[in-house]
């Protein structure tokens, strides 16, 4: 049978506020344990919430950013669950009227088509604190320093139809929030958190499959490889005549598989009611018109611009727009070299090599875009070759200095002294008499082996055009 | 000297008559002497208490006293004291030194109250008549046979007794007004929203005011002078200009439009309550008050809409006491749940949870609509009738409770019961309402009080009533043997 | 409203609170007693009345994002039943 599959994701985005959602306290990561959990975040007897005007403007953002309807009264409610790792017993969070309504993103697949995904909604929350479950002699450790983290929870519609999809649609969203500047979006420090929701269903049938959740995904690489590996799993449990169990599942990405979490003696009750300590929420046309003004460069806006301004192809605009800071170090060096398509291959062949090749991120890079900028200028003054501007590129990430000192210090200057070339062809043609008797009989294919001898007799220094150009009137006789 | 209201010793300590370190001691004195019978306090700050009245005395010599300089008083033990036991009655927090301090306690003493200690109360303000606390009953002082009322019970004894000048108290459902009735005291609840929660541990959220428990309007205006007021730490706190209460006390009461609404006088109430109130409106009268007979239809069903909406935000208010971070942990638990079910279990009375119980069913999946929505939008109705009603006149007037303190153990196993008897006080909770309690005679040689409702934010007014009334009657300078 | 054995046994659990064989009746009888007192509102019609969460239907007040806590947690933790290096310490979590 033909299966098609339903995903649909909850992404967890950490905002990137300086004091918490309901308290004064830094959000800081990193800090020694609980040293960062004021009386609201330990829910002490009496501590009360108030919220955070950050919160509530970088929520608006995002709304605006997918077209979104803006809740113009949203509603705190209380969910309520004990776990050692939220102090309250509940989690202040959004029900019924979320900050922001339906929404929609567009991604761009593989083969270049584009596909609309919806968002049903996203919602303030706060986050809860972290057990530790090294061993305390048997006991767990709890730190609540990121009890009380702002969270902007955005739900998809069941629009997704493969981990790529899924895939893409994360990376989407990641691209939005750090566009805004509302989130970091590092997923290794758990800024953002991937749950998904997966089900399986014969291809053409218009009601959807049992589904599984998939808890805390929290890689790219893992959301494609969990999702995959979750729907084979239904597929392999339908086609055995079995039946998928609506149940909540943990990723273990060392073994690659997922595997039910322990079953709850009793089913979940949240309980959720309007949050007493917390008024409704309203804002007006004028707060969103604010927000509104105040909104970046989006990507989708971007690669528009980059390829009308740029002249890009869609697919280098969409890779190079990414995130705002790929696309800002492409600008930076389109800038300094009046060479946008120049500036793109580099940006998307030597650098993201060098990046994947060393798991950086571009805000991390060893290679600087003035850098990467200068070297390109090196290339179009005909100082350095293409393939020397690669060699010098290694040495800048390696930090051994600018593109111009690294080019100084280890004396890679293009040879362009016509002279010198000469005398390098001279050497190589009387060196090879049998070579040249062959391609003076018409197999010109042996241009070739000349090119590499003199390329290789001037260490890769001789100036390719003046060499062909040369090489060909010598070889005439 | 204990049986002199506040504003007496306030002048007294003015006039040098007597230090704050003189009245600290007598009243420590007092508490010694009674408190063993009476059980009003949990804890006494004693040591506190004279280095704050040395304090005050400082101060006062130095020129920089104020009305309530060296005044010594009594928190209800619901609010956090920074380095003292804040227990709320409770088991739970019987181990539990306030890490802070409440936005109540700490504006008075920043007003120059000096603490006497913390007074008794039902478990989580969970009660009636002060008996669920851990820390034993509380005993009316007027007969020790029978309960104070609750849950601001101790706070009304200590005020009633003479083991303070003054008290704190809060009042969920009526847990101000009703001691305050039973004990013969002066009690406030204010409009939600006037006086800061910070600190104030909570029962029902949206329901829960601290206020002032008095002998006179007049010690109460000084009282709420000192603490009412916008919090920006409580976010239902309203930022909103605070009255100087005692500026109106003496405004005369002519053409005031008093409401008798018929459902306070119904059948329930108890004959002498009656009397003592009708008495109490030909007072007003003579003072030139208007009173004219008015409706608030859904009064019963405050009863229900009450016992939802309070267990239920109590049920989840509730659930940080787990054993984790302060309070009680059961012994030797074998797992996390375990812990959970135990350290609770353990740390919780029997009240307590029955109300966790049922505010957790109220709130579950399938009976939401049925319960805890339908009694929200009962609240609105109730409210709506209020508003109705303040078309028509100024405020409102009845009976504080419909009988007099009950015997200790009476009701104690029998909760709905003991629910019945807050039907005069649930309303002005759900509506937010504030409602001023004073005393208006007495019912087998028991204190019984009246209540005066006023509009939002109309604490003045119910201040000015309560203070003319006082100055034309002595049922508020009537004190225990 | 009566409640049966099973009603209070899964609401003691959502609550985390043992009752005990022997509390189990009684525990039953003041809950049904107490839902009977409540069923009473049930006759009355509400149909399009908005639920009323705050008494003065007031709006929230927003707070300006500033980091206003010190650290404190020696004064937090002096009051906690277990604690090492910081971390408050419960029976091992399993997930």
């Amino acid at each position: 049978m033909e299966w098609e599959t339903v995903i649909g994701l909850e992404i967890h985005v950490q905002l990137s506020t300086q004091s918490k959602i309901f308290s004064g306290s830094s959000i800081r990561f990193g800090a020694d344990p609980n040293t960062q959990a004021s009386l609201v975040d330990l829910a002490m007897p009496g501590a009360l919430p108030v919220f955070n005007e950050n919160a509530l403007r970088k929520a608006v953002a995002f709304g605006l950013a997918i077209d979104a309807e803006i809740g113009k009264r949203s509603v705190f409610d209380r969910k309520n669950y004990f776990y050692p790792d939220l102090p309250k017993g509940y989690q202040i969070t959004q029900m019924d009227h979320p900050i922001v309504g339906k929404g929609h993103v567009e991604i761009v697949l593989d083969d270049g088509t584009t596909r609309t995904i919806g968002v049903t909604r996203a919602h303030l929350e706060e986050d809860a604190g972290k057990s530790l479950h090294e061993d305390f002699e048997g006991m767990t450790g709890i730190d609540l320093n990121r009890a009380g983290t702002p969270l902007l929870e955005i739900v998809s519609e069941p629009d997704l139809r493969s981990a790529k999809e899924a895939v893409a649609y994360l990376k989407k969203i990641h691209s939005i929030v750090t566009y805004l500047g509302i989130s970091d979006g590092n997923m290794a420090e758990g800024s953002m958190r991937c749950d998904a929701n997966v089900s399986v269903r014969p291809k053409g049938q218009t009601e959807f499959g049992t589904r599984t959740e998939i808890k805390n995904v929290n890689s790219f690489r893992f959301v494609e490889k969990a999702i995959n590996h979750e729907l084979q799993r239904h597929i392999d449990v339908i086609e055995d005549g079995g039946t998928i169990v609506q149940e909540t599942r943990l990723y273990d990405s060392d073994k690659n598989e997922t595997r039910s979490m322990r079953s709850k003696e009793f089913a979940n009750d949240y309980r959720y009611f309007p949050e007493p300590d917390l008024l409704p929420v309203e804002i007006d046309h004028d707060y969103i018109e604010a927000v509104a003004e105040h909104l970046p460069e989006l990507p989708d806006a971007k690669v528009k611009r980059f390829m009308d301004e740029h002249g890009l192809s869609e697919y280098d605009a969409n890779v190079l727009s990414q995130s705002r800071a790929m696309a800002d170090y492409f600008e930076q060096v389109a800038k300094i070299t009046g060479d946008a398509k120049l500036a793109a291959n580099w940006c998307q062949g030597e650098l993201a090599a060098l990046l994947n090749r060393d798991e950086r991120d571009i805000t991390d890079s060893p290679v600087s875009a003035e850098y990467l900028g200068q070297l390109i200028q090196r290339i179009q003054d005909n100082t350095i070759s293409n393939k020397i501007a690669k060699k010098v590129f290694e040495a800048v990430a390696k930090g051994e200095g600018s593109p111009d000192e690294v080019i100084e210090a280890q004396g890679l200057k293009q040879v362009t002294d016509t002279g010198a070339i000469e005398a390098m062809i001279d050497e190589v043609i009387n060196a090879n008499p049998d070579q040249v008797e062959q391609y003076r009989s018409g197999k010109e294919k042996v241009f070739g082996f000349f090119v590499g001898q003199v390329m290789k007799a001037s260490k890769g220094q001789a100036n390719p055009g003046q060499v062909n150009q040369i090489l060909k009137e010598k070889l005439k006789g | 000297m204990h049986d002199k209201t506040l504003k007496h010793l306030s002048d007294g300590l003015a006039s040098g008559e007597f230090s704050s370190t003189e009245l600290t001691r007598s009243y420590l004195d007092a508490i010694k002497a009674k408190n063993g019978d009476l059980n009003a306090y949990i804890t006494v700050t004693e040591e506190q208490a004279l280095a704050q009245a040395k304090a005050a005395d400082e101060q006062r010599a130095a020129g920089n006293a104020g009305p309530l300089t060296g005044i010594p008083i009594a928190h209800k033990d619901i609010f956090c004291t920074r380095g003292v036991r804040t227990s709320c009655g409770s088991k739970m927090l019987d181990n539990f030194v306030a890490p802070y301090e409440s936005t109540v306690t700490e504006r008075l003493a920043e007003a120059g109250t000096v603490m006497l200690g913390k007074t008794n109360l039902d478990e989580f303000a969970m009660g009636s008549s002060t008996e669920s606390s851990f820390y034993g009953p509380t005993r009316n002082p007027w007969n020790t046979e029978t309960i104070p009322g609750g849950s601001s019970g101790g706070s009304a004894v200590a005020v009633s007794a003479g083991l303070a000048a003054a008290a704190t108290g809060t009042d969920t459902g009526g847990s101000i007004r009703q001691p305050a009735a039973l004990c013969g005291i002066t009690g406030l609840k204010p409009t939600y929203g006037r006086v800061s929660r910070w600190g104030m541990i909570a029962f029902g959220s949206s329901l829960d005011c601290g206020g002032p428990m008095t002998r006179t309007a007049e010690d109460a205006a000084l009282m709420l002078n000192a603490f009412a007021g916008f919090d920006p730490k409580d976010s239902t706190s309203m930022e909103r200009d605070v009255d100087d209460y005692s500026a109106r006390l003496n405004q005369p009461l002519k053409g005031l439009r008093i409401g008798l609404p018929k459902e306070y006088f119904g059948d329930g109430l108890d004959d002498g309550i009656r009397a003592a109130v009708n008495d109490a409106v030909k007072t007003l009268e003579s003072l030139g008050a208007v009173v004219k007979d008015i409706s608030l239809p859904r009064t019963e069903l405050s009863i229900p809409a009450y016992y939802i909406i309070a267990p239920a935000e109590a049920s989840t208010n509730l659930s940080r006491y787990d054993g984790v971070r302060y309070g009680y942990r059961c012994e030797n638990p074998t797992d996390l749940q375990d812990m959970y079910m135990r350290t609770r279990a353990e740390g919780f009375g029997a009240e307590v949870k029955r109300r966790i119980m049922v505010g957790t069913y109220a709130l579950s999946a399938g009976y939401y609509d049925a319960y805890y929505n339908k009694a929200q939008q009962l609240r609105r109705l109730i409210r709506d009738d209020f508003q109705t009603a303040f078309d028509e006149v100024d405020v409102i007037l009845g009976p504080t409770t419909p009988s007099p303190a009950w015997k200790i153990g009476e009701k104690a196993n029998d909760p709905v019961s003991m629910y019945l008897e807050d039907i005069y006080t649930l309303s002005t909770n759900l509506a937010g309402l504030p409602g001023l309690s004073l005393p208006c005679g007495q019912v087998g040689g028991l204190p019984v009080g009246m209540q005066v409702i006023g509009n939002y934010f109309d604490e003045s007014l119910l201040l000015n009533i309560g203070h003319q009334f006082q100055q034309n009657t002595d049922w508020h300078t009537k004190t225990p043997n | 409203m009566s409640l049966d054995r099973s009603q209070v046994e899964n609401v003691a659990q959502l609550a985390r609170l043992q009752v005990t064989d022997d509390e189990m009746p009684d525990t039953v009888a003041s809950l049904s007693s107490i839902l009977d007192l409540v069923d009473k509102m049930q006759s009355v019609d509400t149909d399009g009345v908005e639920p009323l969460s705050n008494p003065l239907d007031a709006t929230a007040r927003l707070r300006a994002d500033e980091v206003t806590e010190e650290n404190h947690r020696d004064d937090y933790q002096a009051v906690a039943p277990s604690t090492q290096d910081g971390l408050y310490l419960v029976p091992k979590v399993i997930e």
